[in-house]
């Protein structure tokens, strides 16, 4: 059972902390996805995983065995890095060997291992040359490559893809999908800032922010019931609408005052007690749909209309101070600058969080 | 042939000797705080320990060198001022009052400040000219090679090729000094030039100049180069000539580039030694500390004392530059 | 560009820097030349003049009387001056009085009734109505416009003659291991100053920037009673190529660590991490991937090493000595400048034998230097 398991795993650069005690529990072949915005301690923590970095406090178990203090080579890791790290004089098949040569495996073994591999990325024309005669994408698959042929239990990305332009990022990453898919034993563990990246690859995503965890689940769970206002706003472009409000009614459903006059009902449970309290009411811009009948949330003046062809983004002035609040509703929407809309949205899709930012469905 | 040779055999042995220590010390080091295949705090202190030991392994050879070669004899130099010639009888400052008593000491502190002033200024100046001149001909790079080579010459090699270009003749014969020929074509008289006292001094500066010019050319212009574009485009827009661009847009960019190589120069001016022992051996008031202080080494069998008393005052003038080089290092490597 | 080319402004462009360019390069020139004149001619003319015929005074004796012919009744001997060079005779004279009193194809009466005949071509007759006595030929003074002549005579003189081939032996000697024994202690040091984690490192990058600009003039006289020492202690001549060698190393390795731990410290951090997690330790790190590819800086701090120790004269001649035996180049060039300061052709072909091999290293790795150069200096703020 090649079990990934973090107990409180903090870290300080100095003075400075930057992890704050991260606990998880990482089951082998899971593929796991750290996101979270630049800075909050991704790259930091994926490599005290890596024995790159060493832990400050807590336990890191490997298959039950506790490697804090374990060289990176023995922990039975590989790692793809951001830049590609390929040595620059050494040829691709030299790259991918280079790590079975320090161990001192038999030719043949290098041998077939690194066709092996070249052979399921097509890599196998490219073994004689040199990093520099490859292209981007090429390059990354032979990082990836160098780190199959390690045979690892534990695969580490960090930003595989951000080097690389839009269309082979995508290409890339399904590259990626079907490795996991076809390596279901390996537990991968990929860091990116990219929400699409986390949505698409992730059996898990873990959403990090300074330093500690926000919400660990399956990509449409945080995306359908975010814990936080946090994760809420992090996943899904654009970012889900927020509105201030205060509950004015409570039970079975809430009814809630948004700043701005509106009242809209909920289906979420409160207690009594919440009456009156202040909170923020959220809904994600693809939920909100135009309406003409009376039963409508709210009622808006579009400023700007973006029309991209298979969606339109209607950006409506005077709700929030400052911010528009964004509509996004699919195909070509005959709606001009100036004029009123008014917008509703299914029950079930609207969003509730209490002052300290915590969903009330969470609670 | 056999000298080679040998040199070339002993020269392997250095080189296999160094790699063996360094295989060696390291294989040790591996086998006494072994960590491969070991597991649980064992392995991780070993690791931990030899990880602490092996990189004062690796530096050792170097650091030994370093104090044997410069660190000690810093120190050494220091108490040997304060000492008579032979280095055993402390004698205090003696060393240093009679320095500052002596008429060939004051002659080489005051001609080397004349070196200090002109070299670095001349060079560095010269190098921005012509670094900024070249970047805009299509041979440009041909003139920084030709203008750089000089660089390759030993000081001595320099110093023939600008005594020949100073060499004197009787007024009457035919001139076959450069110089003197040019002088004599336009009207007149030749001169023994390194002869001259106080402008002597100018025609053996002009051979360090000569040589260091292409140095400060390289560097600066490497640095005009990393100047962005877009400041040069956005002063031509707002109507700046030239000139103005040069002085006041490219210059104050490059400060920072221009200090550096004025200060590398200043240093090899107080080293200069070969150039005046070349040219005049420090007759006619051309002498300079660094001669100076060669001369007192051999001088009568080597007064030792007043040798290291002249070194001391070399090194006194090159600690500010030592301290602001560090002080600019480390700024650079401290978030490394 | 080409529109601006021919602005006013550009042509003093072009003009100024062809001007410096003439001032740095007419010097080495002027050197190299004068070492392939024949030597009578580089006494006597600019080297500018070279390539022009020169007009000399010049003395030949004739064929000696025992080669005259008898042809109709009269005794003659001819021959010619030039001796088949090409040149021509503008003046010619018998006596040293008045060398030039003829002009050629005149006819000159010798004090003994002979007559003498010098053409311009430079071919003479002396005609006579007895038969000659004597086994000297008689004197001719002329002046002659001669062609330029360029040789290799002051080479062979110098390498034969005045030592410079054994200096250049020593050369090498001192340059080659001083060049090579340094780079790997340094590229060591350089790695763990670069890489490494250990307390302290800071200080002593602080201390190789220090020790760069510590005068050699500090060390000369420990050093010199340091290696007088050590040689009376083992029984060994205090001078001697393995001290010499040594103490370049010293002299060069602030330049080389700071060198190479600049360079190495700019490699990507990836690089290394991705190879500690294949399982490389610092040492293999260091051999297969920082060693190789630090290639560039390594090229650049030999040929400034090269440079360094092949130019210098002052470690040379405190730590290998002033004997005839051990002179290096630049020691025996100043030696010369003393003791043969007005024979031109021997120092301007000694001085160009001492600069030749240098300069191959400068146009050959020029690239390496000038990366050496941008990398070595330390930055300013
Ligand atoms: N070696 C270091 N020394 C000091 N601070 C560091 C170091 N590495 C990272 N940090 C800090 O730790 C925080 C997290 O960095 P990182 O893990 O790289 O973030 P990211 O999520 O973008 O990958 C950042 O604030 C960064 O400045
Ligand atoms: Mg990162």
């Amino acid at each position: 059972m090649t079990g990934l398991v973090l107990k409180d795993i903090r870290k300080s650069f100095g003075a400075v902390d930057v992890i704050h005690g991260i606990d998880l529990d990482i089951k082998q072949g899971e593929f796991i996805v750290f996101v979270g915005p630049s800075g909050c301690g991704k790259s930091t923590l994926l490599r005290m995983i890596a024995g790159l970095e060493e832990i400050t406090g807590g336990d890191l178990l490997i298959d039950g065995e506790r490697v804090n203090d374990v060289p990176p080579s023995q922990r039975g890791i590989a790692m793809v890095f951001q830049s590609y790290a390929l040595y620059p004089h050494m040829t691709v098949y030299e790259n991918m060997a280079f790590g079975m040569r320090i161990a001192r495996e038999s030719r043949q073994e290098i041998d077939r291992r690194v066709r092996a591999a070249a052979e399921t990325l097509q890599l196998t024309k490219y073994l004689d040359r040199l990093p520099k005669a490859l292209s981007g994408g090429q390059r990354q698959r032979v990082a990836i490559g160098r780190a199959i042929c390690r045979n690892p239990k534990v695969f580490l990305f960090d930003e595989p893809l951000s080097n690389l332009d839009a269309a082979l990022r995508v290409a890339t990453r399904i590259e990626i999908a079907r490795l996991a898919e076809r390596m279901a034993d390996t537990t991968m563990i990929y860091v990116t800032h990219d929400q699409v990246e986390a949505m698409t690859l992730a059996d898990r995503i873990v959403v990090l922010s300074a330093g500690h965890i926000e919400q660990v689940g399956a990509p449409l769970e945080l995306y359908e019931h975010p814990d936080n206002l946090f994760v809420a706003r992090f996943l899904g472009s654009p970012a889900m609408n927020v509105i201030p409000a205060s509950v004015t009614a409570t039970g079975a459903t809430t009814t809630v005052e948004l700043k701005g006059g509106a009242t809209a009902t909920l289906a979420i449970a409160t207690a009594p007690g919440e009456a009156g309290k202040s909170a923020s009411f959220g809904v994600r811009p693809e939920d909100l749909r135009i309406t003409t009948d009376g039963d409508f949330l709210f009622e808006g003046t579009v400023s700007i209309v973006e029309a991209l062809g298979e969606v339109t983004l209607l950006y409506i002035e005077g709700l929030v101070e400052g911010e528009p609040i964004i509509a996004k509703i699919p195909g070509i929407q005959p709606v001009a600058r100036g004029e009123s809309v008014r917008f509703t949205a299914e029950r079930s899709k609207l969003h509730l969080f209490d002052d300290s930012g915590k969903s009330y469905r969470a609670r | 042939m056999p000298q080679l040779l040998f040199a070339i055999v002993t020269m392997m042995a250095g080189v296999l000797a160094c790699a063996f220590y360094f295989l060696a010390s390291n294989w040790l080091l591996d086998r006494i705080f072994p960590s491969q295949g070991l597991s649980g705090p064992k392995a991780s202190r070993n690791l931990r320990i030899s990880s602490a030991i092996r990189p004062w392994l690796f530096m050792l050879p170097a650091l030994l060198a370093l104090a044997v070669y410069l660190v000690y004899p810093v120190f050494e130099s220091v108490r040997l001022s304060l000492h008579d010639r032979s280095g055993r009888d402390f004698v205090g400052l003696s060393n240093f009052f009679w320095m500052f008593g002596d008429g060939e000491f004051r002659q080489s502190i005051f001609n080397n400040c004349l070196w200090l002033l002109v070299v670095p200024a001349v060079s560095t100046f010269l190098g921005l000219v012509i670094a900024a001149l070249t970047d805009r001909i299509w041979w440009g790079n041909i003139a920084k090679t030709l203008i750089f080579t000089p660089m390759a010459i030993s000081f001595v090699g320099a110093a023939v090729i600008w005594k020949f270009v100073y060499d004197y003749r009787a007024e009457g014969s035919e001139q076959i000094g450069i110089l003197n020929a040019l002088v004599t074509y336009f009207g007149g008289a030749p001169e023994a030039w390194i002869t001259l006292p106080f402008w002597n001094n100018f025609f053996l500066m002009v051979i360090l100049i000569w040589i260091q010019t292409g140095f400060a050319m390289v560097i600066l212009s490497a640095a005009l180069r990393g100047i962005p574009e877009e400041t040069l485009e956005a002063a031509v827009i707002d109507g700046a000539s030239g000139l103005q661009i040069f002085f006041k847009i490219m210059v104050p960019q490059i400060r920072g580039t221009i200090a550096v190589v004025w200060t590398n120069i200043t240093i090899l001016v107080l080293k200069v030694f070969d150039i005046v022992l070349a040219m005049t051996n420090g007759q006619w008031q051309t002498q300079v500390l660094a001669n100076l202080m060669f001369d007192w080494m051999f001088r009568g069998g080597g007064d030792f004392g007043r040798g290291a008393a002249i070194a001391v005052v070399i090194m006194v003038l090159v600690v500010p530059i030592m301290i602001w080089n560090i002080r600019n290092a480390t700024r650079e490597t401290g978030g490394h | 560009m080409s529109g601006a080319t021919r602005s006013p402004l550009s042509i003093v462009v072009h003009l100024s820097v062809l001007l410096l360019v003439a001032l740095w390069t007419l010097p080495t020139a002027g050197l190299l030349i004068s070492s392939l004149r024949d030597k009578d001619q580089l006494a006597v003319s600019g080297w500018w003049t070279a390539l022009s015929t020169s007009t000399q005074n010049l003395v030949q004796r004739a064929a000696s009387p025992e080669s005259q012919v008898e042809k109709d009744g009269k005794f003659v001997i001819f021959g010619n001056l030039l001796e088949g060079q090409k040149g021509s005779v503008s003046a010619f004279g018998y006596s040293s009085r008045e060398p030039a009193a003829f002009a050629p194809g005149q006819t000159a009466k010798l004090n003994d009734g002979e007559q003498l005949t010098v053409r311009a071509d430079g071919s003479y007759e002396i005609v006579s109505d007895t038969r000659m006595e004597g086994t000297r030929g008689q004197r001719i003074f002329f002046t002659a416009a001669v062609p330029p002549r360029f040789t290799l005579d002051n080479y062979r003189e110098v390498l034969s003659a005045e030592g410079i081939a054994a200096s250049f032996v020593n050369s090498l000697t001192v340059a080659i291991p001083s060049t090579i024994i340094p780079i790997l202690v340094a590229a060591f040091c350089a790695y763990a100053l670069a890489w490494m984690r250990f307390p302290g490192r800071a200080i002593l990058i602080a201390v190789v920037v220090g020790l760069l600009v510590v005068p050699l003039q500090m060390s000369l006289i420990p050093l010199l009673k340091l290696y007088n020492g050590v040689g009376a202690f083992l029984g060994v001549p205090a001078k001697t190529y393995v001290g010499i060698w040594l103490a370049h190393m010293g002299f060069g390795l602030p330049l080389a660590i700071y060198l190479l731990r600049n360079y190495m410290a700019g490699l990507p951090r990836e690089i290394m991490e991705s190879a500690r997690v294949d399982g490389a330790s610092d040492f293999d790190i260091f051999v297969k991937i920082v060693l190789p590819l630090s290639f560039p800086a390594l090229a650049s701090f030999a040929i400034f090493q090269f440079l360094w120790t092949w130019n210098d004269l002052l470690v040379a001649i405190v730590f290998l000595g002033t004997g005839q035996e051990q002179l290096v180049l630049t020691g025996r060039l100043v030696n010369l400048l003393g003791s043969r300061g007005g024979n031109w052709e021997i120092l301007t072909a000694s001085a160009f034998i001492t600069i030749i091999v240098p300069l191959i290293v400068f146009f050959a790795l020029q690239r390496y230097l000038v990366r050496g150069l941008l990398a070595g200096s330390v930055k300013g703020g």
